[in-house]
């Protein structure tokens, strides 16, 4: 009897299913499905799981031992940082709340005022991340935002993740206004002690408990054992292992993973980045080690116009497109923002979502890495980073729709790259390209939380190896 | 830690302006650790909106600017007023290094400085120790000021 495991991913388009045979380690059966969040999720679930049985010719569902899930689906993880300083405290939370796997709705920074609330009432965040100041240091401010927060609607569940001397607090403020309160370790210890995993935790903890329920996530009750985490966080799990490997079984190296997709760009990196050089200064706090950021600006469908506004004519020109084209590609971009159940069909429609998420990765991947300055001081020329160098990370992997069906990711991936054009942008110079064409890295990082030397042996089994074109730029 | 730090203080420490040399803030931050203060330090080529938000996330008593290019006059200009728009007008602001190109008596300096709004101002060689004591004295006075 084979040893089955099942993971799910409830997105915000597709219900995806996949069983393991875990003690063969492969993949036995895939399934996917449209989701439907708004009416039963179970619904989705079932027909997922249905053609999950019929492509692994066996009754997968009942045998298996353990069925997971995670959701980026009823609109994802909606989360509201407020914090003090905005490139220090919130700053901080911002990182360890898109670590968590959140969709950042609002920042606010120093006091919030009533119009901030009223905004933050319309966003309804799921939680809202309340930090600010670092241990010892400012007291005042958390104090009033836990003020103006405890007398708002908002049924937000709030992790306290700031100054520890008012921690207490804070606490009796939210909670005696009935608030849902978790508090942890201060996000920004002190300005060189970036402490974002207990944080994580928090968030996922409450996703968990109580949002996983709000949004009737539970209802697949019978057919799933939990929805354990957000979908953005079991990638970012399932990168962290597969570059740093468990146990017996070694990792891929330091890594970046660039997840196109219809709505935004995500990039992970599990790579300390520290200055290359002894005489380049770093500026600004440390970056989390297994770093996500989100580009809400570029997405292959609801974005895909944004995309070609934030190229701007120059990075289009310099991609092959002809300046009497430019109207062109404007004119078919707008098109799929406004059709985003658009799918491709001819050569043309192909070649334009690649050619979209080449740019894409590029912009991302720019936003994403670290930055070198050349400054002028009286003792001559040095430099200045902000962020982190990836220059020397090992390996780029692919993964979103796109990835799964494009015949050339390589040219995709290849705009994530280090280009002389900019050389003081520290993106990553010579890397390994993979792609997830089996579409299954949410389940790498839910199986991660059981079996991580599991995890990282099917992973490096299923994740294709791409060469680049020789002769591409 | 064991000491309760708001007992000595918290401080800000850096190097501003485009200056790269940091062994007199290094020899002055080991100094109030090892006193009992909460040193944050920001490290080099610090601005004054960086030194201002340091302060306002880690509610610091002091600031200590460091200096050794020479054009410390240009780079403290408006530095007080800054301060004040920050809501941080009573923060204790100290200058030492090499403060001026041109050699000028040091009392001169100090006026200098103290008219662009440095509570203390510190030749290069100044000892810890004077500075500690400063810093414990300016900070009690504040503190019986402000109750």
């Amino acid at each position: 009897m084979p040893n089955i495991v099942i993971f799910v991913d409830f997105g915000s388009t597709y219900t995806k299913a996949v069983a393991f045979d875990i003690d063969e380690e492969r993949i036995i059966g895939q399934g996917l499905s449209e989701s439907t969040v708004s009416s039963d999720i179970a619904i989705g679930l079932k027909s997922a799981l249905q053609q999950l049985e019929s492509n692994a010719q066996q009754k997968c569902t009942k045998e298996a031992t353990m069925r997971l899930a995670c959701s980026s689906a009823a609109g994802g993880l909606r989360l509201a940082v407020v914090g003090l300083v905005p490139n220090l405290s919130l700053k901080a939370g911002r990182m360890a709340a898109l670590g968590a796997g959140a969709k950042l709705v609002e920042n606010y920074s120093f006091k919030l005022n009533h119009s901030e609330i009223v905004q933050m009432e319309q966003a309804s965040p799921d939680i809202i991340l309340l930090v600010g100041g670092t241990d010892g240091g400012n007291e005042e401010v958390i104090i009033h935002n836990a003020k103006m927060i405890a007398g708002s609607n908002t049924r937000a569940s709030v992790v306290v993740a700031g100054n520890k001397v008012c921690a207490d607090d804070v606490t009796n403020i939210l909670e005696s206004a009935n608030k849902y309160v978790k508090v942890v370790d201060n996000v920004l210890v002190s300005l060189d002690e970036l402490n974002v995993e207990p944080s994580r935790a928090a968030i996922r903890e409450v996703f968990m408990n109580r949002i996983v329920h709000a949004k009737g996530l539970d209802k697949a009750g019978e057919l799933v054992d939990g929805v354990i985490m957000p979908t953005p966080m079991a990638v970012l799990r399932a990168a962290e292992v597969l570059a740093m490997g468990s146990g017996r079984e070694d990792g891929l190296g330091e890594s970046v993973i660039v997840d196109v997709g219809g709505a935004t760009t995500d990039i992970h990196s599990i790579a300390h980045g520290h200055q290359k050089d002894f005489g380049i200064l770093m500026k600004g706090i440390a970056e989390p080690f297994a770093k996500r950021t989100v580009e809400g600006d570029l997405g292959l469908r609801y974005n895909a116009l944004s995309i070609v506004e934030a190229a701007g004519e120059v990075r289009i020109l310099r991609n092959g497109v002809r300046p009497e084209s430019l109207t062109e590609l404007r004119d078919k971009a707008k098109y799929l923002s406004e059709h985003v159940e658009t799918l491709p069909t001819s050569q043309i429609d192909f070649r334009l979502d690649n050619w979209l998420a080449r740019i894409a990765s590029e912009i991302a991947m720019e936003r994403h890495a670290g930055r070198l300055e050349q400054i002028y001081t009286t003792q001559g020329p040095i430099y200045k980073q902000t962020g982190k160098d990836l220059r020397e990370v090992r390996n780029i992997i692919g993964t979103g729709g796109i990835f799964a069906h494009s015949s050339e990711p390589a040219k995709i991936l290849e705009g994530a790259l280090f280009s002389n054009e900019d050389p003081l942008s520290l993106r990553p110079q010579s890397p390994e390209f993979f792609v997830d064409r089996r579409y299954i890295l949410y389940a790498i990082g839910l199986l991660a939380e059981s079996a991580p030397e599991k995890a990282v042996r099917i992973g490096k089994r299923y994740l294709e190896r791409v060469s680049r074109e020789t002769g591409s730029d | 830690m064991g000491v309760d730090n708001k007992l000595m203080g918290t401080v800000v420490t850096g190097v501003i302006g485009e200056d790269v040399h940091v062994v007199g803030i290094k020899i002055i931050e080991r100094a109030l650790n090892d006193a009992g203060f909460k040193v944050n330090s920001i490290g080099a080529q610090v601005s004054q909106e960086e030194f201002i938000d340091a302060v306002v996330e880690t509610n610091a008593d002091a600031i200590f600017i460091s200096s050794f290019s020479g054009h410390a006059a240009i780079l403290v200009r408006s530095f007080r007023d800054k301060c004040a728009e920050a809501g941080l007008g009573d923060i204790l602001l100290y200058i030492g290094g090499s403060l001026l190109l041109k050699e000028e008596l040091w009392e001169e300096v100090e006026k200098k400085f103290k008219g662009l709004g440095m509570d203390r101002v510190y030749p290069p060689g100044i000892s810890p120790t004077r500075v500690l004591e400063d810093l414990e004295t300016d900070i009690s006075l504040r503190r019986r000021v402000s109750k």
